[in-house]
């Protein structure tokens, strides 16, 4: 990947937007713009919105039903509301991690080209080449490279999140969304993912929801807070852990409440 | 200080078990006695129906007179006279039925005076009027006349009684299949002659042909059959008849008396393997039932091909793209309560629909010049499988559900996220990751199908067809063809016989053979599944 074109600050702008389940609205109103090639944290108590936000971001709430919003999101300028926008390659540029580590009933290679496969690409040499560029960015491949043809259930949970990421880094999106991709890991697992999640940010712009503040400070470059479905501070990760402006910000960080 | 007992007092519970637990214990110990009774009853008589029985010599007086009977226990009884006094009887199979009338007789056993077992007795299975039990005298063939207990009897025996199986299988191959075929030709070719579709000359000509050699075919058989009746066995009954046996008629001879256990065994397995393998005789109640087993296993494979793609794809309707509302919910309760619908009701309605509709009209479109004589307007194989896909498609519908129901949101999501269209997450994801549970369904509904007689009557059984739903004669496959069933059997021989005791035996070893049918058609069902699991031994979760 060449670093030519200048990252974008404004790669993904969220504009006045209100996600409502039903009759009740989970995100009122907010305006974030989350810049290319970083890493964005999203933090918050449970059920602050954050989760909602993010699966906005690929349209993956759209599965629920009576769900509606207002406002609009954009990525690279384009609005993945607008009619033209087909929801499948909306997913194919924005690729997503889970909570909770879902590989397929299949083996590690057929889950790696999951992405390719479904988009209709089935030339051996290239499916051979991505599962073996996918499997090394997401640091798996020297675990796996021979057993490829085995079931993925056959992993460790650490490594069956790390094909996760795979999965979804394997057809190059430009986005990867990361839904708290730690939770259901050890701590030694989870310092993997977050190395990766480091090296990851050179390629895809990172936008991750977590509940693990040190997380957020080790590997996010900026951080929002939400609270209570509103956008309570966004800034520089840094800014936002050592000077936060907001007391709600601070009484969260410094674990008063959560 | 004292302990507080109280603390840790046990409320008696915990000590003697809850009382509920027992009961549950009790009520699966109920049912799996009955069901390992029911399978031990089946096994022993069935299996025990095969063993060859000593042939016990009796003396029996009958008033001043005393007769001989020969024959071999089949059961045990008492009976109570007018006047109370107790009787203790046995029943004897003494063969014979067309000396004897019947082939089983009650004995007192006060009257038998003597027991003996000669070693001369045989038993002698023939084509006609089930077994014989004779001493042998002679043979008669065309060289001449060998008494029994000259040295070259035995194998002489041996070598009529090939002679007469190689004849037999050479007037079968005349009769069914070369003059079946020729008749067949001719069917054709009047057709054809009324339809226009051949010149009434050519149609002569080929049918002075086919006469000719029809006339040619019924000469050898002719033949054939002199030569068979130039040989004979002769035998002499215990009570001192005489039968004589043509050597076309002749079966299987068996010295039951004169062998050791390792023969006894030898022949229980030959006769297990004729049961297994060939046509049946006199009404069913002799011979095998091979095509009861082979009508049972084709029919529950093709209502496996039809019941699966049609439940599996309404399932996923159902649970995947349908909306759910009160409409989904309606269909849902009453495919279930599809599945409490009396299963003779399944038959009416295949007769009308399946039969009467859609053959009757296959009929009139495909078959027209056939006419009247329906070819797919009458019960068939084909429709008995297609009438018992819909009397198990709720099983299949619901199993499915249930399984694709229980594959995790986030495996669904993460395939999603992936770019993949709904279709393709239910094909690539949902089907392969719910297969196992699907599977589970169709086994279910083949041990439905399997065992159900009732709508078969209706749709296609038969007690005896001639010729099985797949064989040698183009088209090979014949789905239109009535069938036998292994259950229809059990209810044919146990209720509709006219010997009912000749054909118990055979109720109970059809009834064991039905139950393994069905067994192996699921353990194979199940052996697919766990294959199929292993490919991906660990679950996610």
């Amino acid at each position: 990947m060449s670093d030519s074109p200048p990252a974008r600050p404004d790669f993904i702008q969220v504009d006045h937007f209100s996600f409502h389940y039903g009759e009740k609205q989970a995100i009122f109103g907010i305006d974030m713009a989350i810049p290319e090639h970083q890493v964005t944290a999203l933090i918050g108590p449970s059920g602050c919105g954050k989760s909602t936000l993010l699966r906005n971001l690929n349209r993956m709430n759209d599965l629920i039903e009576g769900v509606h919003h207002e406002g609009d999101i954009r990525i690279a300028g384009t609005s993945l509301y607008d009619p033209s926008v087909e929801v499948i390659s909306l997913r194919k540029r924005v690729g997503m991690v889970f909570q909770k580590y879902n590989p397929f009933a299949k083996s590690i290679y057929e889950n790696v080209i999951f992405s390719l496969r479904v988009a209709g690409r089935s030339k051996r040499s290239e499916l051979d080449a991505t599962v073996e560029w996918a499997l090394k960015a997401a640091a798996l491949w020297d675990e796996v490279k021979d057993r490829l043809h085995d079931s993925a259930f056959g992993l460790s949970g650490g490594q069956q999140q790390r094909l996760c990421i795979a999965r979804a880094i394997a057809n190059q999106p430009e986005i990867l969304l990361m839904d708290e991709p730690c939770a259901a890991l050890d701590p030694l697992a989870t310092l993997k993912i977050e190395d990766l999640i480091l090296d990851l940010k050179k390629q895809f712009t990172i936008v991750i929801v977590t509940h693990n503040m040190e997380q957020a400070t080790r590997c996010s470059d900026r951080t929002a807070f939400l609270y209570m479905g509103r956008l309570v501070e966004y800034g520089e990760t840094m800014q936002i852990f050592e000077r936060p402006v907001n007391p709600e910000t601070e009484a969260y960080i410094s674990g008063r409440f959560s | 200080m004292e302990p507080d007992s109280k603390t840790f007092a046990t409320t008696g519970r915990s000590r003697k078990g809850e009382p509920w637990v027992w009961l549950t214990a009790a009520g699966l110990t109920l049912g799996v006695l009955m069901a390992l009774g029911l399978f031990l009853l089946i096994l022993v008589k069935g299996g025990s129906s095969f063993w060859p029985r000593r042939i016990d010599l009796m003396e029996v007086s009958t008033g001043e007179t005393v007769g001989k009977i020969a024959g071999y226990v089949t059961q045990e009884t008492e009976r109570r006279d007018a006047d109370g006094t107790l009787h203790e009887e046995i029943q004897v199979f003494r063969g014979n039925k067309d000396l004897n009338g019947e082939a089983f007789k009650f004995i007192d056993r006060s009257n038998i005076k003597s027991t003996s077992r000669p070693e001369s007795l045989l038993l002698v299975e023939r084509l006609e009027y089930g077994p014989a039990i004779v001493h042998p005298v002679a043979l008669q063939t065309p060289g001449g006349r060998i008494e029994a207990n000259s040295a070259g009897f035995d194998a002489a025996l041996q070598t009529m009684l090939e002679k007469g199986r190689t004849a037999r299988s050479e007037l079968l191959v005349i009769e069914r299949k070369k003059i079946g075929a020729i008749s067949r030709e001719l069917d054709a070719l009047t057709r054809a002659e009324k339809s226009g579709g051949v010149d009434p000359q050519v149609a002569t000509a080929r049918r002075a042909e086919l006469q000719a050699e029809f006339d040619q075919l019924q000469v050898k058989a002719a033949e054939i059959r002199k030569v068979l009746a130039e040989s004979s066995f002769l035998g002499i009954t215990a009570d001192g008849r005489d039968i004589v046996f043509p050597a076309g008629n002749l079966l299987h001879v068996f010295a039951s008396n004169r062998v050791g256990f390792f023969a006894r065994v030898g022949e229980m397995i030959h006769r297990m393997g004729k049961f297994l393998t060939e046509d049946p005789r006199e009404a069913n109640t002799e011979g095998g039932v091979f095509p009861a087993i082979f009508g049972t296993v084709v029919m529950t494979l093709v209502m496996s091909l039809f019941v699966t793609p049609f439940g599996v794809i309404a399932a996923i309707y159902l649970r995947e793209y349908a909306k759910q509302g009160i409409f989904v919910r309606m269909v849902r309760i009453s495919v279930n309560n599809l599945a409490g619908v009396p299963s003779i009701v399944f038959g009416v309605f295949g007769l009308a629909f399946f039969v009467y509709f859609v053959g009757g009209g296959l009929d009139r479109w495909l078959f027209a010049d056939k006419l009247p004589t329906p070819t797919y307007g009458t019960p068939g194989i084909l429709w008995a499988s297609l009438t018992l896909a819909l009397l198990t498609l709720p099983v299949v519908i619901v199993a499915t559900e249930e399984a694709l129901s229980a594959v995790p949101r986030g495996v669904r999501e993460a395939a999603l996220a992936c770019g993949a269209s709904k279709w393709q997450m239910i094909q690539r994801v949902v089907l392969p990751a719910s297969l196992p549970g699907i599977l589970t369904g169709v086994i279910l509904a083949m041990a439905r199908g399997a065992g159900e007689v009732a709508p078969l009557m209706l749709v296609g059984v038969v007690k005896l067809a001639p010729s099985l739903p797949l064989d040698d004669i183009a088209p090979f496959i014949h789905p239109e063809r009535k069938f036998m069933h292994l259950g229809f059997h059990i209810y044919d021989l146990g209720f509709q016989s006219p010997d009912a005791e000749a054909a118990k035996p055979i109720v109970y070893a059809t009834a064991l053979l039905l139950i393994v049918v069905v067994v192996s058609l699921n353990l194979t069902a199940i052996l697919i599944r766990n294959r199929l699991k292993k490919r991906f031994a660990v679950s996610s979760f």
